[in-house]
């Protein structure tokens, strides 16, 4: 087991430093002069080149990247643009608002999400099945900036029950985690009908009915956690999605979050700052994959020891 | 009980139709599955009544989207004047939803053609040769999935700038290895099956086994993954442009109409209803469209 996780742990290093190299490369990708976006719009040419030295970015292309790469092993991304205060700073002060609100949403999204699929299942073709997935597909097609904008004017602005914007208490997460997290459960309920459907067709679950078990058994024990395998793989994708997601969210309810940050500092043109948070919400996404993997190979034995 | 109603309508086609039955080609099985869900064929037409609209709409709209004024009803609920309303600035909104399908559609479409183009070049080499080919393909594949969706149309949206075009560019990069893995996968199933071998032992040149033998083979699962992924990208793009990256006001894409709407969300909900109910119903009709052809291309449906 250990040996699996420490495998795919180093497997994870070449991709890793390729998405460095391509966030390190974004700077010289972009339109302008970084050292002239930095020394302001009035600065002379002069301070340009000071800047510019400051910057490091009159050094040829691979010693800028050593000097990024190292900087960013330290923690060092840089200093933002704008407030001129450390890259990790700013980001550091908005990672936990995201982060909250994506666990959130990630708990109530994949518990309901699988509770409706599975009942799909159960009752394939009758009712609940139906309303299940008409819910599921609807869950699917409508954005999030619509729901949000929906919820808020229903629960905010006509009944008045919850706050509109800001991330203070508890009451503020639940419009912005229903939001994020409608598309994910919609994802995860006919994820689970479909894998439940399959497995409720094998013939061990024959075997388990035709042996007199009550339904519930065979369900829970002999459905439920064959069914589990795939739905965990798709846990891991949809991670990435929540995180993308929480992006659009946290602008319909003026969220201090990493996803607003973003938002405001490609508005800004402030690189350093657009550099970090692409390098850490993807860092995040490829080290929530490599849990899901791992878990994965805890429920199934048979890829342990592929 | 499920092969009784199988057989039945095949029993009923034989003497009108003999040929049909006769032969069962791959196109007649789709058509009689595809047919049997109503809720599919309704999406289907919706859909072409969608693109019909959306070709005709500069012809169609009762008003100019984005120049005509009506300052003597702003605000204004709909009425038979204006079928959805007028927005805070006096212009028709049904005009407005009518042209931006045109631009909702178009980026839908175009960046899912391009990226199931090139995605699936670059699955079927991947598939066919392995080795470094497809080490490479896979891992560039590695490192566009290592950005979480829309954050990768955000950052390629930063470094060429706004705008519809750039959007369906960055749309179109983010669908390549989704369709890249997906015909991959395809292609290592079917390369070692006799009928390969057979190609390749009279002769055939990679190209032709390639193209004639294994990609047919891997149409149905593009189809199928095509449709789902044009709500997906519809929603995306308005996504970016409701966050100010994409389609920039007066434009009357549908994203940034909401993005417009917000500010006026307590006094005139209704402007902000019609885009929201506009993207919820053409996703809505991609989904169901996809799903109906999942069903009627997957042979597995058929056993359960």
């Amino acid at each position: 087991m250990l040996q699996y996780s420490v495998k795919r742990l180093l497997g994870l290093i070449p991709t890793l430093a390729l998405v460095g190299v391509l966030v390190f490369l974004f700077v010289h990708l972009l339109p302008g002069d970084p050292a002239r976006l930095a020394a302001g719009p009035d600065a002379n040419p002069e301070t340009v080149a000071l800047v510019r030295a400051d910057l490091g970015l009159d050094k040829s292309l691979p010693e800028q990247f050593l000097r990024f790469s190292g900087g960013v092993l330290q923690g060092d991304f840089g200093r933002s643009l704008r407030t001129k205060r450390p890259v990790s700073t700013e980001i550091g002060e908005r990672f936990m608002p995201t982060f909250l609100l994506t666990l959130v949403a990630m708990a109530w999204s994949v518990a309901i999400g699988m509770l409706i699929g599975t009942l799909s299942a159960v009752w394939r073709n009758r009712w609940p099945d139906r309303v299940g997935m008409t819910l599921a597909v609807s869950g699917i097609s409508f954005p999030a900036f619509a729901l949000g904008m929906v919820l808020m004017q229903i629960f905010s602005v006509q009944l008045n029950w919850l706050p509109t914007v800001g991330a203070e208490t508890w009451r503020h997460y639940i419009l912005p985690s229903l939001t994020l997290g409608a598309a994910v459960a919609a994802i995860m309920a006919r994820f689970t009908r479909s894998s439940f459907v399959d497995i409720l067709g094998e013939d061990y679950v024959r075997t388990a009915r035709a042996k007199g078990l009550p339904e519930t058994i065979v369900v829970v024990k002999h459905g439920l956690r064959n069914a589990l395998i795939p739905v965990i793989t798709m846990m891991g994708l949809q991670f990435g999605f929540l995180l993308g997601g929480s992006i659009v969210v946290e602008v319909v309810f003026n969220w201090p979050g990493m996803g607003r940050l973003l938002i405001d500092a490609v508005d800004m043109r402030d690189y350093p700052v657009i550099q970090g948070l692409v390098l850490l919400f993807s860092l995040e996404f490829v080290l929530i994959n490599l849990i899901v993997d791992v878990l994965y190979a805890v429920i199934n034995p048979t890829i342990r020891y592929r | 009980m499920n092969e009784h109603v199988e057989l039945q309508p095949a029993e009923t086609d034989v003497p009108a139709i003999p040929a049909m039955t006769a032969v069962r080609t791959p196109w007649s099985e789709f058509r009689r599955k595809f047919l049997r869900q109503p809720v599919a064929v309704v999406a289907g037409a919706f859909v072409l009544l969608l693109v019909m609209l959306a070709l005709a709409a500069p012809w169609l709209a009762p008003y100019d989207a984005e120049n005509f004024f009506d300052y003597d009803s702003l605000n204004a609920l709909p009425s038979l004047k204006h079928w959805f309303g007028v927005d805070p600035l006096g212009r028709d909104i049904f005009s407005r939803i009518l042209v931006g399908s045109r631009i909702s559609l178009t980026a839908g479409f175009v960046s899912v053609a391009v990226g199931a183009l090139v995605g699936t070049a670059f699955g079927l080499i991947a598939g066919y040769y392995e080795g470094w080919w497809d080490r490479i393909i896979m891992r560039i594949c590695d490192v566009l999935f290592a950005f979480p969706g829309i954050l990768l149309a955000i950052g390629i949206v930063a470094i060429l700038g706004g705008g519809m075009f750039n959007v369906i560019v960055a749309v179109a990069i983010f669908s390549i290895p989704t369709f890249a893995r997906l015909v991959r996968g395809n292609t290592l199933a079917l390369k070692y099956l006799t009928f390969v071998e057979a190609a390749r032992s009279i002769g055939a040149s990679d190209w032709t086994i390639v193209t004639r033998h294994i990609f047919p083979g891997t149409i149905a699962a593009v189809v199928v993954y095509f449709s789902l992924r044009i709500g997906t990208s519809i929603i995306t793009a308005a996504s970016l442009s409701f966050i100010g990256m994409g389609a920039q006001p007066p434009t009357p894409e549908w994203g940034a109409m909401l993005n417009e709407a917000r500010a006026d969300m307590m006094t005139s909900p209704h402007v902000a209803l019609f885009p929201s109910l506009a993207i919820f119903l053409t996703v809505l009709a991609f989904n169901l469209l996809g799903d109906g052809l999942r069903d009627a291309l997957d042979p597995k449906i058929e056993r359960q």
